[in-house]
């Protein structure tokens, strides 16, 4: 579904990404791992099409189509999501407008007003979030753990092919990572992909991935199967 | 969520003209004949031809300001200074030709009419083609007139008021251009205690080649009463520079409440170099809300005097500047008198190498005791051709007087950008969504149609300059 052939990738003529190949099937979870700085979110943004990156070599291609040019919204319309480590706010946009703005450039025919509310609300109430929350300003004050769970609920309303959760996981209490988790694993059907970055194999207890892939230095070190996270976390990433 | 209105207009309905079928069109340029044909037309009383005559004289003697955008297009002999339509003031839209009112049709304004105002005001070139206001208000002793017609029909309250302590003959260059020429606008005079609680509007459109506008408007409110009064303007698109220059005078008296709301939308041809002062006296409050998104060039600031006690003033202005675009607007507050206050809130735009500036004043004099004002200008800028400027001016001459001041530039954020894009939206519709949540804080302050129509006047504007 996805796939990555010999990225190379570099941000204002620094390599970051140095040859990344890597294949995730319809249908399969796959987690990458690795220190900090090693790469992982360049990778994230540069599959959504983030101008920062340039790919030098190699190719992106979804659904057998090659997308290592295409614009970012694009990818979107092709399916792709991207929930970003750190979502930028929006001065005057709020979460309802944001999210049909969203809706209606990624799906035809569009929703009218009423009809895109309601499934909003029943989305914000599967992922217990206030709902006052539709009104305010996307990610302007929201805390670590509100971001994210705003990134889940733009997964589950916009329902796209294939997701990739740059530590999503991050700073969410106990409660809110099973709910979060709960989420993905709703959207995690037999036709979609999920890409998930994360530094916790506590996820684990929710998701079963297909693989672990580690990322060191803009490689691709290892892959294996789940139990290979649970490694990690006991012994590290130097061993 | 609000109501969203889907209206897609193109901007032919501003862009297009009508066929000049004018009934007297002055020679081009400025000229003692010219005033004087101006003021027998009307037939105007020997007092108003006096203050014409007099600002011509001041007209010729007084340089162009050597401050602000560059007026170097602007050709001045080109113009012309007197267009008059072939119509007579009409009281029913069905009398008035064809053409201007198909016009106005497209601008919405019979529509508004009907649905949401107490009165409206239409005029053609130099003069007001309609005007009309609703009874029950004729009733409580409203006027709501022509600007030609109030000199005929009160010449004692226009002779008090009409350009001389407000804003005087001499006031600046193109005020005496004005005075010397002014042909239509609005007089409004709202009795002791009454509330128009329902605005009157007037529609300023221009449709000779190179002819100039220069629209006077009088607002007096009497002691306590309330009135809204809205302005739209806009002009055909001509190859040829051509001139707006109105002036509104508003008269806040004491305990009443003034809201006066402008969406100028000249076309890119224009130089609008528009003076709009109000006098506002004890425990009286003038709110102005200027959208500036025409016109090639743009100098306008609205100016509060506060010369009552704990007068107020409340000002918000939203200006977008796209290619080739010089929006130079701002606020002016001349604190006066005790306990005043004011508020200024201006929002810039620019895109595709637009400039705009932001140019106020606040000035306070030794009597301003406990006054206090703050200013807060931000802009937004959508690329690197474009340019924002603020010149913040502050005369103060007392004191206790709070101030407080705040300018913010921003540029448009890539990350946004990229944010909005990875969820489908394109380019244009991802920028144009971070400018709606820009403005939103002050569109939030108008009425809804208001509201619709500048975002709408925006979204357009960005169509040619983003991307
Ligand atoms: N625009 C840039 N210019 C220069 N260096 C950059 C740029 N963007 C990222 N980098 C560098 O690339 C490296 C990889 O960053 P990246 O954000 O991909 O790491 P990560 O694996 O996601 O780390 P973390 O686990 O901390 O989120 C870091 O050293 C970072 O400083
Ligand atoms: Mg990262």
């Amino acid at each position: 579904m996805l796939s990555l052939n010999n990225l190379h990738i570099t941000a204002d003529n620094k390599e970051i990404v140095k040859g990344v190949t890597l294949n995730v099937p319809a249908g399969e979870v796959h987690v990458i791992m690795g220190p900090n700085g090693s790469g992982k979110s360049t990778l994230a943004n540069t599959i959504m099409g983030h101008p920062k990156y340039t790919v030098t070599t190699g190719t992106i291609t979804f659904n057998n189509k090659d997308i290592t040019q295409a614009r970012p919204d694009e990818r979107a319309r092709a399916g792709l999501f991207l929930s970003m480590q750190y979502p930028p706010s929006i001065a005057g946009v709020t979460i309802s407008q944001f999210l049909r703005a969203a809706y209606n450039a990624t799906h035809t025919p569009a929703f009218s007003v009423m009809e895109f509310n309601k499934v909003l609300r029943e989305k914000i109430d599967e992922l217990e979030i206030d709902r006052s929350f539709i009104k305010r300003n996307i990610n302007e004050g929201f805390s670590g753990g509100e971001k994210k769970r705003i990134e889940i609920l733009q997964l589950l309303v916009l329902e796209p092919r294939f997701a990739i959760l740059d530590e999503t996981d991050s700073g969410l209490d106990v409660d809110a990572l099973k709910v979060v988790m709960d989420g993905v694993k709703q959207f995690a059907t037999p036709k979609r992909g999920v890409f998930i970055i994360t530094h916790y194999a506590r996820l684990l207890e929710f998701l079963k991935p297909n693989a672990v892939h580690i990322m060191r230095e803009g490689n691709i070190v290892r892959t294996d199967g789940a139990e290979l996270a649970l490694e990690i976390e006991k012994k590290g990433f130097e061993k | 969520m609000p109501k969203k209105t889907q209206i897609t207009i193109d901007r032919s309905t501003f862009d297009s003209a009508n066929k000049d079928q004018s009934k007297y069109k002055a020679k081009p340029g400025l000229s003692k004949e010219v005033v004087l044909e101006i003021s027998r037309q009307k037939n105007e009383p020997e007092w108003m031809l006096e203050r014409r005559l007099k600002a011509l004289e001041l007209y010729h003697n007084t340089p162009l300001p050597s401050w602000g955008p560059s007026l170097k297009d602007l050709n001045l002999d080109n113009i012309i200074y007197f267009v008059r339509p072939n119509t007579e003031e009409a009281k029913s839209w069905d009398d008035v030709p064809t053409d201007i009112r198909t016009t106005f049709e497209k601008l919405g304004i019979p529509e508004a009419e009907q649905k949401s105002l107490s009165g409206v005001g239409a005029q053609y070139d130099s003069d007001v083609i309609y005007h009309k206001l609703k009874k029950e208000w004729a009733a409580k002793g409203v006027i709501f007139e022509n600007m030609d017609v109030a000199v005929q029909k009160y010449p004692d309250t226009v002779k008090k008021y009409f350009m001389t302590s407000c804003v005087p003959i001499n006031d600046h260059k193109f005020v005496m251009l004005h005075a010397a020429v002014w042909s239509g606008g609005t007089f409004i005079y709202v009795p002791p205690g009454v509330k128009v609680d329902i605005p009157l509007q007037a529609y300023f459109r221009m449709n000779a080649e190179l002819g100039g506008q220069f629209e006077h408007t009088l607002i007096i409110a009497d002691r306590n009463s309330e009135v809204h009064y809205i302005e739209g303007c806009s002009a055909p698109r001509f190859d040829a520079k051509s001139l707006h220059a109105g002036c509104v005078e508003l008269f806040v008296h004491e305990g009443s409440r003034m809201r006066y709301s402008s969406i100028e939308n000249w076309s890119k041809n224009i130089y609008n170099l528009n003076t709009k002062r109000a006098l506002v006296d004890k425990n009286g409050i003038v709110e102005w809300v200027n959208g500036n998104m025409g016109s090639g060039t743009t100098m306008l600031y609205p100016c509060s005097i506060l010369r009552g006690e704990n007068a107020r003033s409340e000002s918000l202005g939203i200006a977008f500047a796209g290619p080739g675009q010089h929006q130079d607007t701002g606020s002016k507050v001349i604190h006066a008198a005790p306990d005043t206050s004011s508020v200024i809130r201006s929002k810039s735009i620019s895109a595709g190498g637009g400039v705009s500036s932001y140019r106020g004043l606040v000035r306070a004099t030794p009597q301003a005791k406990h006054s206090k004002s703050s200013v807060t200008c931000d802009a937004l800028l959508l690329d690197d051709a474009s340019t924002s400027n603020t010149y913040p001016y502050m005369k103060i001459a007392n004191s206790d007087m709070d101030v407080a001041h705040e300018a913010r530039v921003g540029k448009i954020g890539d990350e946004e950008i990229f944010y909005l894009m990875s969820r489908g939206l394109s380019q244009e519709e991802a920028t144009k969504l971070v400018v709606s949540g820009f403005i939103a804080p002050v569109i939030k302050q108008l009425p809804l149609e208001y509201a619709v129509e500048l975002n709408r006047l925006i979204e357009l504007e960005m169509e040619g300059a983003v991307g």
